[in-house]
């Protein structure tokens, strides 16, 4: 069906899902949750090399990736997973479908209201955490740093089009949880486990290309690359340059293929929201 | 056609294999209060649906003031429409008044028409609160309110006293009397029959995906072999004079109580029955005549898991 869109009726929804997660205080909580971890690492991250205090923004960035990963996609699988799903459990989504409204206006609204708080959260925090560190920053630093958010939200974001996936397919809200958390253990946890078995158990045959090919396979790991490569002292630290294609290391490229991640799946939704 | 606010023609809806509703065909005028009766499982909420466009059709059509209600026009076509479903829920962090005006833009109806709408249904008080603080009733009288927004042409409404208390009942169809006078078309479920039967210009009933009958109440009355029922007390002692006089009469049964006897007849007879009993006004303290209500109508049917109120 070509319905043209209305825009109108797309931000009504989106601000509605925004300020709600607003007043609940979800955007406060998990922005303080994001500065409190973000500024223990900042300043315990390189504990190991035996020293605490700020180091440099490539160092305090390369240990923030770990807790980003971990963290984002975890806070965009529980913010997504509840969206259709829930209306559709609780009752309400039926009074809203008979409004003059489409489908995909419903499900575009909803996405963007969600993206807006998790960016907000994303920014509050790790901009927050920043905060106490701006005196020793430079300009370049801090362009630096903006990156590294920019990229966190786009992960963030590419994660909760996939919990709206799920949440268009679930029948409940139970399983539709239990299906979230599940991709969070694979992608965080299971993926890379995966692929360094299959790196190992081929005695270094997977070639290069393959490897970062099946790499694009996880939002997780194109942010990752993005951060990494933005750093030379860190490409050269983890000697990661050789191994990984010339053009899989253009942030361009990373970007392209992480906004894929973030079409893909709501176009699936989408199809399925029916 | 176009003086129809809707017209279903041959629609079947099938979910798998199972028939929700079998070649269905019916129209309600303009202006019309309609009724639509039937158990559960009897196919009520799936024609709701059906109609408001939330599900589409196995087969048939159905059009909605003349348009197809998911064609190009549906936006204008949905604006003209209010809906309240069986037990509204909504937005439970928002308040009243943020409930209503999100739907209010949703329906590009003017935020300022909200207040006054609010106090129509007696929530005025709590307007700022959230719903999540509301009795069933309360958010019944929003969801009423919602579906009132804009002043729609054509109004569903499915089961909407649930949960109302008898004020709210009074209320609630004081408020519907004065949109039907304005004009509106309403569609009504309820299992409550005797607050429907008084109200409704027409009704259906369906019962497994097919209608049962359809008509004014009086037409269904005159229909049906249901009885008219005259329940006569008599004066002490004369309980015999009246089994005299009915004795033998044709299309006449009657039984014997405590205090008199209970005569049923068709609806046709009633006069000449009630001939007989004034030339008997000596024996006779006291008659009333009970008509076939709609649930009896209902029962006739073979809705049996209609609950009695």
């Amino acid at each position: 069906m070509s319905k043209r869109i209305e825009w109108a009726q797309v931000r009504i929804i989106a601000v509605k899902e925004f300020r709600e997660r607003i007043r609940n205080l979800w955007v406060l909580v998990v922005a303080l949750i994001f500065a409190i971890f973000s500024l223990a690492i900042a300043y315990f991250g390189s504990a190991q090399q035996g020293s605490v205090g700020f180091h440099g923004i490539d160092v305090t960035i390369t240990s923030l990736v770990s807790l980003v990963i971990y963290l984002v996609p975890l806070i965009a699988l529980i913010l997504g997973y509840d969206a259709i799903v829930g209306e559709k459990e609780r009752g309400s989504l039926e009074l809203l479908l008979s409004m003059p409204i489409t489908r995909f206006e419903i499900l575009l609204g909803k996405y963007l209201g969600l993206a807006a708080a998790l960016s907000a959260s994303t920014m509050l925090g790790f901009g927050g955490s920043l905060l106490p560190l701006i005196p020793q920053l430079g300009i370049n630093d801090l362009y630096h740093y903006a990156g590294f958010v920019f990229s966190a939200i786009l992960m963030g974001m590419a994660f909760l089009s996939l919990s709206l996936f799920v949440s268009v397919l679930a029948q409940d809200r139970m399983r539709a949880s239990g299906v979230a958390i599940g991709l969070w253990f694979f992608f965080v946890l299971v993926f890379d486990l995966l692929l360094m078995g299959a790196l190992v158990a081929s005695q270094g045959k997977l070639g290069s290309t393959l490897f970062a090919g099946i790499l694009m396979l996880n939002p997780a790991d194109i942010f990752r690359l993005l951060n990494i490569f933005n750093s030379e002292q860190v490409k050269n630290m983890y000697g990661l340059a050789t191994v990984v294609p010339e053009g899989l290391t253009n942030p361009g490229v990373l970007i392209g293929i992480l906004l894929g991640w973030i079409t893909v799946p709501f176009v699936f939704a989408h199809w399925r929201f029916k | 056609m176009a003086n129809n606010a809707i017209d279903v023609c041959e629609v079947t809806k099938w979910f798998g294999e199972v028939h929700a509703l079998d070649g269905l065909s019916l129209n309600v005028s303009k202006g019309e209060m309609f009724g639509l009766i039937g158990h559960n499982g009897a196919g009520k909420s799936t024609l709701f649906k059906l109609m408001l466009g939330l599900i589409p059709a196995s087969r048939g059509e159905i059009r909605v003031q003349g348009a197809r209600i998911d064609g190009r026009d549906f936006r204008q076509v949905r604006r003209r429409i209010g809906y309240l479903p069986e037990n509204f829920v909504t937005y439970d962090n928002l308040s009243g008044l943020e409930v209503l005006r999100l739907f209010a833009d949703l329906k590009q109806v003017p935020q300022a028409a909200c207040e006054p709408l609010l106090s129509r249904v007696g929530l005025a008080a709590a307007a700022s609160r959230r719903v999540r603080g509301y009795s069933k009733g309360m958010r019944q009288r929003l969801g009423f309110a919602q579906a009132l927004l804009g002043n729609p042409d054509l109004i569903f409404l499915d089961e909407p006293t649930n949960g109302l208390d008898p004020e709210g009942i009074h209320d609630f169809y004081r408020i519907l009397a004065d949109v039907q006078s304005q004009g509106a078309t309403i569609i009504i479920t309820s299992h409550i029959l005797a607050e429907i039967q008084e109200r409704v210009d027409r009704l259906v009933i369906l019962e497994s995906g097919r209608i049962a009958a359809q008509g004014s109440l009086a037409q269904l009355r005159t229909d049906t072999v249901l009885p008219s029922v005259i329940r006569v007390t008599t004066k002490p002692g004369r309980e015999l004079t009246l089994h005299g006089a009915f004795f033998n009469l044709p299309g006449v049964t009657f039984e014997m109580m405590r205090d008199g006897v209970s005569v049923s007849c068709a609806t046709e007879q009633k006069v000449a029955v009630l001939n007989i009993l004034s030339g008997l006004s000596d024996a006779v303290q006291d008659i009333v005549i009970r008509e076939p209500s709609l649930e009896d109508l209902f029962l006739g049917y073979g809705g049996v898991h209609v609950q009695a109120h």
